[in-house]
C-alpha cells in the first residue's frame, strides 16, 4: 500500500499544498470586509481566571467602541489553548488558513507566545501579546506588538524604592519560569547597585501547592523585606503564609510587583495584604475619569469582578487594533497594520501608554503602590510613579 | 537550627494531616471494592465550596460549616455511588479509570460554570490566626488545629474499625468480600456506607484544606496524584498504611521545600518510585 | 474487496526469508475494514484541506497511542508516564534542529534512539509489580524527567520551551508551511510505517506470548516464555514509537514546551486507548481521533465549559459502550451474528 499509493499521492499532495499556502496567504484586507480578531487565552486549566479577564476586556472594549470600525465589522473569534503550547501555534495556524483572520491576539503564557511568533511572520498577520511577560518575546517575530508589560519594566521601581526606604537586606522568591526569572534579574541588579544586600533568592515551582515551606524559610533568615514575582492567581496564597507564619509581625515587609495583590484576587485577600508595597504599571484604583469608567462598566458587565493587569493589557490591545484599523482606512494588510502601531500614543485606563516603534513593546508609566483600605476594601493605591519606563529597563 | 527542624517537622505533619483525611477515603474504598475513583478530589472540592460558600454568602462561622461540608460531600457522594458508580464494580480499571476522569472533567467545567475560574477566598476565625509559641518554636495555630482534628478523627476512625459491628463487616469484606457475603454481610450496604463516610471526610479535608492548598476548579486534577501517592504508598485498604504514607510525604514534601528548594521536587518523586519499587504492594498492603 | 485487501496486505507485510516456515497467522492478513480505514486517512486530507494542522496531531497523537497500546493492551502494562518517552523523542529531535540539523528523517530516529534508551533503562523498574505500582513508578519517572528538563534551562529553554527548531525540507522536497499539509502527509506516512511494524509484531509469536503474560504471568515461565525479558523488549520498542512520535510533534511544530513530559499528557493518551479500546492496534488510532476531535469541536463550540461534555463523553462511553468504540462495534456485530 505504502509503494503503491504513494508516488502518485505524493504529486497531488504536493500541488494541492502548493494551492493551500497559496490560500493562507492572508490577501490585503478589503474595505468593508469584516475585521477577523483571533484571541487565544487559556480559558481553562490553572490560568483560566487570566483568559477570563482578558475575553472580559476585549468584549468591553468592542461594546464600549461600537463593533465597526472604519467600516468594518470586528468579528472576535475567542479560542481556548488550556496553555499547551502546541495547542496555541496549532489553533493561531487554523485561525489563519480556515478563518483568515487580520489580527492574532491574547498568548497568556511565555511559551505560548514563542510557539506562535513563527506563524505571524509567515503568515505576516500581527500578532497582539496581551500577557506573556518575558522580555524576549517582541524580538521573536517582525508581527509581535506587546499591549501588556514587562517584568524588568515594573521590577525596578520597587527596588528603588526599597533602597530608599532603609531596607538593606532583601529575600527574593519568584515563580521559577521566564517571567520570574526576569523580575529577580532585574530586582537583584537594581537592588545592589543601590547599595543593597541580597540575603538569599528562591525559585518556587509554576504548579505550587503549597507556599508554607518556602514562606517558613524567608521568616527563619530574617531579611528586611520579601520580595515577590508569582503569577497572577497565586497570590493569595503567598499572602496567606506570609500573615499565618507572622512575618509581618517579625518585622518582615512584602513588596513586589503587583501580581503579587492581583487586584482579581485583592478583596479574597482582605487586611492582611494592607501595607505591601508593589510598583505595577496598573491599579484598578489609578485615579483617573478613564479609569474610573472603565472599571465601571467592566464590573457592571462581569457580575461586580475587579479588572486586573491582565485585563488592561486586553484592552488597549483591542485599542491598538481599531486605532491601526483607523490609521490604514480600513485596508490595511499585515505589515501596514504592524506600522500604524509604531508609536502609537494614547491613555489607557492605566496612564499614559507608547508603543516603542523599534522595540514594538510598550512604554508607560509604572507606579508605587501601597495596598490600604478604602471603603472597607483593599486597593492597590499608589503613591508615586516613574514616567515613560522603557519595556527593557531593569 | 533544631527550632527549624521541629517546625519543619510540625509543618510536614500538618501537611501530611490534610492529605490523609482527603485520601482515606479513597484507600478503603479502592480496597473494598477494587473501584479505582480518579473523581475523589471532587467529593473535596465539593466539601470546598460548601464551605466557602455558606461562609461568603450565608455568613456562616468557619467552625460551623465544617460539618456541613462533611454531609455534603458524602450525599454527593453515596448519590453517586447508588445511581453510577455500583454499575462499574465489575468493569476493568481502565473503564473505572476513563469513567472517573470524565466525572472529573464535568466537575471542573460545572464549577468553572458556576463559581468562576477564581481561588475562592476563606478568612479564618481570628483564634485560628497567627501564630502560637511553644518554647521558643513558632506553631502556626491554624495547622495545630488541623492536627488537633485529624488526630480525633484518626482516632474515631481507629475506634470505628476495631470496636464497632460495622467496622468488623468492613474489615471483612475488605479481606475477602465473596466469603463476607456468605456469612450474610450485606457487602453492598457496607461500602455504600464506606463511600458516603470516605466522600465525607475527603469533603471535610477539602474544608479545611482551603487554607493550605486553595481552591479552584482545577483542584480534583491538580492534587490527583498527591491523593493516588498516599494511597499506593500506604497499601490500598489500610488507614495505617494511608496515614503513614501521608506523614511521609507531608514531612518530605515540607523538608525538601525548606532544606533543598532547588530540587524540591524531585525528592517527592524519586521517593515515590524507590518506594514503590521497595514496597510494590504499599507499605501495608496486603494485595498485589 | 477482499481480494483485493489482501493482494496489498502482502506487499504491505513483506514476509521476511526464513518466516515462511512460520504458520502464517490469521491476524496477519489485511481485512477490509482496514484498508478502508487508512484509505479513510488518505481521504480526509483532500475532504478537509483547511484542517491538516489538526488531522497531523490527531496522526501523531494516533502513533503516540498505538505506542501506548503496545504495553496497556498487548503486555498488560498500565503505564501514566508515556509522555516521559514522548518527551526525550522531542527534545531529542528538537535539539538536534536547534543545533544545526534540521534533516528531519534523520531526526526521527535520533528521537527514537532517544524514546528507547530511555524506555530500556526504566523497563527494568517497571517489569515488577503490580498495577499501582507500576502507575505510580511510570508516572514518577515522568514528572521527575519533566523536572529535570524544568531545571535545565540552558539545554531545553526551561519553563519557556526550546525554540528555535529550524526544520529542513522533508526529503529535501517539501517543507513544512502554515497549512500543516506537510506535516499531515509525513506523520501520516511515519505512522502507516510504524504501524505495519506493530501489527507485524503483535501478530507474531513475540505478540502472541505478551498477551500470554498480560492473560497469565504466573503460567508463561511454565511453558518457557521468559517474562521479564519479554516485557523490557515490548517496552523499549513501544519507547521508541512514543519518541518518534514526540519528534514527529516537535518537528511539525517547531517548539518543544516542558508540558511534552506533562502528567496530562500521559493521562490523555490513556484515556484515548480505553476510548478507543485497548489491545486492538486500531483503538488507539480511533480513540485519538474521537478525543481530539471531540475537544476540538467542543472547545471551539464552548471556549470555556468544553470539559464539560467532553467528560460526558467518556462517561456515556463506559456506561453504554464497554470496552471503547471498537469494542462496542465488535460486540454489536457479534450480536447480529448470533441472530443470523
Amino acid at each position: 500500500m505504502n509503494e503503491r499509493i504513494h508516488p502518485t499521492r505524493r504529486r497531488v499532495l504536493q500541488g494541492l499544498a502548493g494551492a493551500a499556502a497559496l490560500n493562507a496567504l492572508p490577501l490585503r484586507a478589503q474595505a468593508g470586509e469584516p475585521l477577523k480578531i483571533g484571541l487565544i487565552l487559556p480559558m481553562t486549566g490553572p490560568f483560566a481566571s487570566t483568559g477570563k479577564q482578558v475575553s472580559a476586556a476585549c468584549r468591553l472594549y468592542v461594546q464600549r467602541n461600537g463593533d465597526t470600525v472604519a467600516g468594518r465589522k470586528v468579528d472576535l473569534i475567542v479560542k481556548d489553548d488550556a496553555g499547551v503550547p502546541d495547542t496555541t501555534k496549532r489553533i493561531a495556524q487554523e485561525l489563519v488558513v480556515q478563518d483568515k483572520v487580520h489580527v492574532l491576539a491574547g498568548f497568556g503564557l511565555t511559551p505560548l507566545a514563542l510557539a506562535t511568533a513563527p506563524v505571524a511572520t509567515e503568515a505576516k498577520v500581527p500578532m497582539i501579546v496581551m500577557v506573556a511577560a518575558t522580555a524576549i518575546i517582541p524580538t521573536r517575530s517582525p508581527f509581535i506588538v506587546r499591549s501588556g508589560f514587562t517584568l524588568p519594566q515594573v521590577t525596578g521601581p520597587v527596588a528603588d524604592w526599597a533602597a530608599k526606604n532603609k531596607i538593606r537586606r532583601v529575600y527574593t522568591m519568584v515563580t521559577d519560569y521566564g517571567p520570574g526569572l526576569d523580575a529577580e534579574k532585574a530586582f537583584h541588579a537594581r537592588f545592589k547597585a543601590a547599595g543593597g544586600e541580597i540575603v538569599e533568592s528562591v525559585r518556587t515551582p509554576l504548579a505550587n501547592p503549597d507556599f508554607g515551606p518556602f514562606v517558613q524559610k524567608v521568616k527563619d533568615k530574617a531579611p528586611d523585606a520579601l520580595f515577590v514575582f508569582v503569577p497572577s492567581g497565586q497570590g493569595l496564597a503567598v499572602m496567606k503564609q506570609f500573615e499565618e507564619r507572622g512575618l509581618r509581625q517579625a518585622g518582615i515587609r512584602m513588596i513586589g510587583t503587583g501580581d503579587v495583590t492581583d487586584d482579581d484576587l485583592l478583596e479574597s485577600m482582605g487586611p492582611p495584604a494592607v501595607g505591601v508595597i508593589t510598583s505595577f504599571h496598573y491599579s484598578a484604583a489609578h485615579d483617573s475619569p478613564e479609569n474610573k469608567a472603565y472599571v465601571d462598566a467592566f464590573g457592571k458587565a462581569n457580575g461586580g469582578l475587579r479588572p486586573n493587569f491582565h485585563s488592561v493589557g486586553g484592552y488597549d490591545g483591542m485599542h491598538l487594533i481599531y486605532e491601526a484599523v483607523k490609521k490604514t482606512g480600513g485596508k490595511g494588510s499585515g505589515e501596514e497594520l504592524v506600522n500604524a502601531m509604531k508609536g502609537m500614543s494614547w491613555t489607557s485606563p492605566r496612564g499614559p501608554v507608547t508603543i516603542d516603534p523599534t522595540a514594538r513593546d510598550v512604554v508607560q508609566t509604572v507606579y508605587l503602590r501601597e495596598v490600604k483600605m478604602v471603603g472597607g476594601k483593599p486597593w492597590n493605591v499608589e503613591f508615586d510613579k516613574f514616567d515613560n519606563v522603557k519595556p527593557q529597563e531593569g | 537550627m533544631v527550632g527549624n527542624f521541629i517546625g519543619v517537622l510540625f509543618d510536614g505533619v500538618a501537611y501530611g494531616s490534610l492529605l490523609f483525611v482527603i485520601s482515606i477515603g479513597l484507600s478503603v474504598t479502592m480496597g473494598l471494592m477494587n473501584f479505582v475513583n480518579l473523581a475523589h478530589g471532587a467529593f473535596a472540592m465539593v466539601g470546598g465550596y460548601a464551605c466557602a460558600l455558606l461562609m461568603t454568602r450565608a455568613g456562616m462561622p468557619f467552625l460551623a460549616t465544617l460539618p456541613v461540608a462533611f454531609v455534603v460531600a458524602a450525599v454527593a457522594g453515596i448519590a453517586l455511588e447508588r445511581t453510577l458508580y455500583q454499575r462499574l464494580y465489575k468493569a476493568t480499571h481502565l473503564d473505572q479509570v476513563m469513567f472517573t476522569i470524565g466525572v472529573v472533567f464535568m466537575a471542573v467545567a460545572a464549577t468553572t460554570w458556576v463559581f468562576g475560574p477564581s481561588q475562592q477566598p476563606v478568612r479564618l476565625p481570628e483564634f485560628l490566626r497567627g501564630q502560637v509559641k511553644v518554647a521558643g518554636v513558632g506553631f502556626g495555630a491554624y495547622r495545630l488545629f488541623l492536627v488537633a482534628v485529624v488526630a480525633a478523627i484518626t482516632v474515631a476512625l481507629h475506634l470505628t474499625m476495631t470496636r464497632t459491628r460495622f467496622g468488623a463487616q468492613v474489615r471483612a469484606a475488605v479481606d475477602n468480600p465473596v466469603a463476607a457475603a456468605g456469612l450474610g454481610i450485606d457487602v453492598n450496604r457496607v461500602f455504600g456506607v464506606t463511600f458516603a463516610l470516605g466522600s465525607g471526610l475527603a469533603g471535610l479535608g477539602g474544608a479545611l484544606g482551603i487554607d493550605v492548598l486553595g481552591l479552584e476548579p482545577t483542584f480534583p486534577l491538580k492534587y490527583m496524584v498527591y491523593f493516588l501517592l498516599v494511597v499506593a504508598i500506604g497499601g490500598a485498604g489500610t488507614i495505617k498504611g494511608g496515614l503513614v504514607a501521608a506523614m511521609i510525604l507531608g514531612i518530605c514534601d515540607v523538608a525538601g521545600k525548606y532544606y533543598v528548594p532547588q530540587i524540591g521536587s524531585f525528592i517527592i518523586y524519586f521517593l515515590m518510585v524507590a518506594l514503590m519499587i521497595a514496597f510494590p504492594a504499599g507499605l501495608y498492603g496486603r494485595r498485589s | 474487496m477482499a481480494d483485493a485487501a489482501e493482494t496489498v496486505a502482502d506487499r504491505a507485510a513483506p514476509r521476511a526469508p526464513g518466516a515462511a516456515l512460520v504458520p502464517r497467522l490469521p491476524d496477519a492478513r489485511w481485512r477490509p475494514a482496514e484498508v478502508v480505514f487508512w484509505l479513510a486517512v488518505v481521504a480526509a486530507y483532500f475532504v478537509f484541506p483547511k484542517h491538516h494542522v489538526i488531522g497531523s496531531q490527531i496522526l501523531i497523537t494516533g502513533l503516540f497511542a498505538l505506542s501506548l497500546d503496545l504495553i496497556l493492551g498487548y503486555a498488560g502494562i498500565v503505564s501514566l508516564g508515556h509522555a516521559a518517552f514522548f518527551g526525550m523523542g522531542a527534545y531529542a529531535a528538537g535539539l538536534l534542529a536547534v543545533h544545526g540539523w534540521g534533516e528531519p528523517v534523520s531526526g526521527l530516529a535520533v528521537a527514537a534512539l532517544a524514546g528507547a534508551a530511555t524506555g530500556y533503562l526504566t523497563s527494568f523498574l517497571v517489569v515488577r509489580g503490580s498495577d499501582l505500582a507500576r502507575l505510580m513508578v511510570t508516572l514518577g519517572i515522568g514528572l521527575m524527567l519533566f523536572e529535570a528538563a524544568n531545571q535545565l534551562p540552558s539545554i531545553t529553554g526551561g519553563a519557556d520551551g526550546l525554540s528555535g527548531v529550524a526544520m529542513w525540507k522533508v526529503l529535501g522536497a517539501w517543507s513544512f508551511g502554515m497549512t500543516g499539509s506537510t506535516a499531515y502527509v509525513y506523520s501520516g506516512v511515519v505512522l502507516f510505517a510504524l504501524f505495519v511494524v506493530a501489527r507485524r509484531l503483535a501478530a507474531s509469536p513475540f505478540g502472541l506470548s505478551l498477551r500470554g503474560v498480560r492473560e497469565n504471568v504466573k503460567r508463561m515461565p511454565a511453558i518457557g516464555a521468559p517474562v521479564a525479558r519479554r516485557l523490557v523488549a515490548v517496552y523499549t520498542i513501544s519507547a521508541a514509537m512514543a519518541g518518534v512520535a514526540g519528534g514527529l510533534l516537535a518537528q511539525t511544530t517547531q517548539f518543544v514546551g516542558l508540558d511534552v513530559f506533562g502528567f496530562p499528557r500521559s493521562a490523555d493518551l490513556m484515556i484515548m486507548v480505553v476510548l478507543g479500546g485497548a489491545g486492538r492496534l486500531y483503538g488507539g488510532l480511533v480513540g485519538a481521533a474521537v478525543f481530539m476531535i471531540a475537544h476540538h469541536w467542543l472547545s471551539d463550540v464552548n471556549p470555556i465549559y468544553w470539559q464539560f461534555w467532553l467528560g460526558l463523553l467518556l462517561v456515556l462511553v463506559v456506561l453504554f459502550a464497554r470496552g471503547g468504540i471498537l469494542g462496542a462495534i465488535e460486540a454489536l456485530r457479534g450480536r447480529r451474528g448470533m441472530q443470523r
